[in-house]
């Protein structure tokens, strides 16, 4: 069982996709039908059928923009307040513009949306200004209908297998990836005209509270294995400093969820069940109120819905215990935590990358294309703010069909055996070994290592400590880690992954002298947002000698103006006292 | 350094009376997002081989005859 053969083989095709979970498959989807000749090749790290973020569904859309409840330039709009001016906004209105079509896509495909007595959809207000929350009474069924498509379309796909590196020709453009496969090692290496990156979110950087390594906010598969690729490729990478860091249910650490229950008169509440956020959408400042409430005399903050009739309760209920999160209920039973008779405890959740609620990604520009010719990067791990799911659909479709166009005009690139050999060095030496230190044990230290120094509020002294210790870390994690079967060193190239995380995190974290994002990045001794300075974005990458490198970028102009008096629309996020 | 076994209690528990892997069922074990689930080799049932649940319930739901059920793990209950 999960021994270790070592074999390697080799495939190739137009496009290569690595990850199954929401962005990955539409991707393939869309790139296989604007060319049915093209071989394309979905890879998967577990298995496409229940992988990714949306393994057990979805409860609802949180961007949905629909012509007659909002537009795309009032979403863009939102979209560039929400992160302080930091947004290239032509992906955003990209975007804005094509989500609808891929709403009517899934609707195809067998997806229902909740739609009112008139046969309109059923649209709720959640953000601070527009209206894009849309519920999905069936949201459980998503990665079936997603699955059912990709299997009528002919799709190649290849799960268990976990991309590794990307291989780049002389010329710098993409010539494909190594794989290894996590049940036996054997290697695969696949030679592609484009590659396109949808590997989520870096969730398991952060340690949750509970000290559980997989009890994590996201998808504990995902392990930022995309971010430590791309930048490895040479990949330019933005705003990582601008962590993910979101509310959720103490303990259980998955979404309380406020976006639900809130069109329903549910709220985020302090110890005295008093409302202390204008708006529940979540964004950098909502966080660092939600922060400044859990450290103060009247925290903790809890999830509040005993004021609502028992059949709202109920149908909320329904929601939160059968999509995206199920086994929410039998947390809640364990506890004796009834909805109707007391408040539900809250909490932050640790930091990740995620450009799904935050900005933190992999610079994409509106074509979904990296700084890497020939390699694309969609959803959660891509540079495109607060895109959630339907970001992750239609930015992947985006992506295929760009990526599809693109593969005409262009040969395999040069891949390079020496580079080839060395990487199956580099990822089996964990199996050398006989002795040393597991993968568990170096991932649970990282990630300590993280919530001591890295976690917001951020102390500059603090951070140049991480970086000590996680090379310290790194140093036994390269020359020490040991891994007795193929299962364990799936493990062993994730914790590598979220070293790589870990390290750019504190970079980053650096790097950008002022506050900004709210709690996201809030520099302790840095306190004020300085916009004469730092109204950019920052783009990290690996320079020519192997180093890690970082530099200011600049917003480009934006398409849809920002009044003066909008700009701080974000900043007013506390409820103001009563008289 | 040499390696130390340390027990930790699992949170998907297999009803081996309904559980039909011995007849070829590899339902759990393909649908995991953590690859945590195998098939011994001694009774023929699924079991969960590794500690490493997101408690999300892929095998669960589609296990075809209920044999599975995720429990929310000991450290965060």
């Amino acid at each position: 069982m999960d021994e270790i053969t070592e074999g390697m083989s080799q495939v190739d095709c137009d496009i290569l996709v690595i990850g199954g979970g929401t962005a990955g498959p539409m991707a393939a989807y869309r790139a296989k039908k604007k060319n049915p000749n093209a071989k394309v090749i979905l890879l998967e790290k577990a298995n496409v059928k229940r992988s990714g973020a949306i393994s057990m569904g979805m409860d609802g859309l949180n961007n949905a923009v629909i012509p007659g409840h909002s537009t795309p330039e009032q979403y863009v709009k939102e979209i560039t307040i929400a992160n302080d001016g930091i947004v290239d906004q032509a992906a955003v209105y990209k975007y804005a513009q094509n989500c609808y079509e891929i709403i009517q896509e899934l609707d195809n495909f067998g997806i229902r949306f909740q739609k009112d007595e008139n046969g309109d959809y059923d649209v709720k207000k959640v953000h601070h200004i527009g209206t894009y929350v849309l519920p999905m009474p069936n949201g459980d069924t998503v990665k079936k209908a997603l699955y059912r498509q990709l299997k009528r379309a002919r799709l190649l796909i290849s799960n268990r297998y976990m991309a590794t590196r990307l291989l780049t020709g002389k010329d710098g453009r993409i010539a494909g990836a190594i794989a290894v496969n996590t049940r036996n090692a054997e290697f695969l290496v696949v030679r592609a005209k484009a590659v396109i990156l949808c590997m989520g979110a870096a969730g398991r950087l952060g340690l949750p509270t509970s000290g559980y390594l997989y009890g994590t906010y996201e998808n504990a598969a995902n392990s930022g294995d995309g971010y430590a690729m791309a930048y490895h490729a040479g990949a330019g990478l933005a705003n990582l400093e601008c962590f993910q860091i979101n509310p959720l249910i103490k303990d259980y650490n998955g979404p309380a969820c406020a976006y639900v229950a809130g069109p329903f008169g549910g709220y985020t509440a302090n110890n005295e069940g008093m409302r202390f956020i204008e708006c529940d959408y979540w964004s950098g400042q909502m966080m660092q109120e939600f922060y400044n409430e859990l450290q103060s005399g009247k925290g903790p903050v809890f999830l509040k819905l005993n004021h609502l009739a028992d059949e709202t309760i109920s149908e909320i209920e329904t929601i939160l215990h059968e999509v995206e999160r199920p086994t929410r209920g039998r947390f809640q039973i364990n506890r004796g935590n009834d909805y109707r008779h007391g408040m539900i405890e809250m909490h932050i959740s640790e930091i990740g990358f995620c450009s799904g609620h935050s900005a933190s990604g992999v610079f994409v520009d509106d074509n979904a294309c990296t700084t890497v010719p020939g390699l694309y990067a969609a959803g959660d791990m891509a540079s495109v703010p607060h895109n959630y799911m339907l970001g992750a659909f239609t930015n992947g479709a985006v992506a295929g069909e760009h990526a599809i166009d693109f593969v005409n005009d262009v040969d395999f690139a040069d891949i390079d055996e020496d580079f080839i050999a060395a990487e199956k060095e580099r990822v089996l030496a964990p199996t050398k070994r006989t002795d040393g230190i597991p993968p568990n044990q170096i991932e649970y230290k990282t990630r300590r290592l993280v919530n001591d120094y890295l976690q917001p509020p951020k102390v500059t002294r603090k951070m140049q400590l991480a970086q000590d210790r996680f090379a310290e870390t790194r140093e036994v994690m390269e020359n020490e880690m040991v891994a007795r079967n193929a299962h364990e060193l799936m493990r062993s190239l994730e914790v590598s992954s979220i070293m790589d995380c870990a390290d750019m995190a504190a970079f980053a974290s650096l790097f950008r002298t002022e506050s900004r994002w709210g709690l996201y990045h809030n520099r302790a001794d840095y306190p004020e947002r300085d916009n004469e300075n730092w109204f950019c974005h920052s783009l990290l990458s690996k320079d020519g000698d192997g180093k890690m490198t970082i530099r200011k970028k600049e917003v480009d102009p934006y398409i849809i103006p920002i009044e003066d008096d909008e700009k701080d629309a974000y900043d007013k996020q506390r409820v103001k006292a009563q008289a | 350094m040499p390696l130390a076994e340390q027990p930790s209690s699992v949170p998907v528990v297999v009803d081996e009376g309904k559980c039909i892997a011995d007849k070829g069922c590899t339902v759990c074990v393909d649908v995991c997002p953590l690859d945590v689930l195998r098939i011994s080799d001694t009774t023929g049932k699924a079991f969960m081989k590794y500690d490493e649940c997101w408690y999300c319930m892929p095998c669960e739901a589609d296990c075809p005859t209920g044999a599975v059920s995720v429990n929310i793990p000991f450290l965060l209950r």
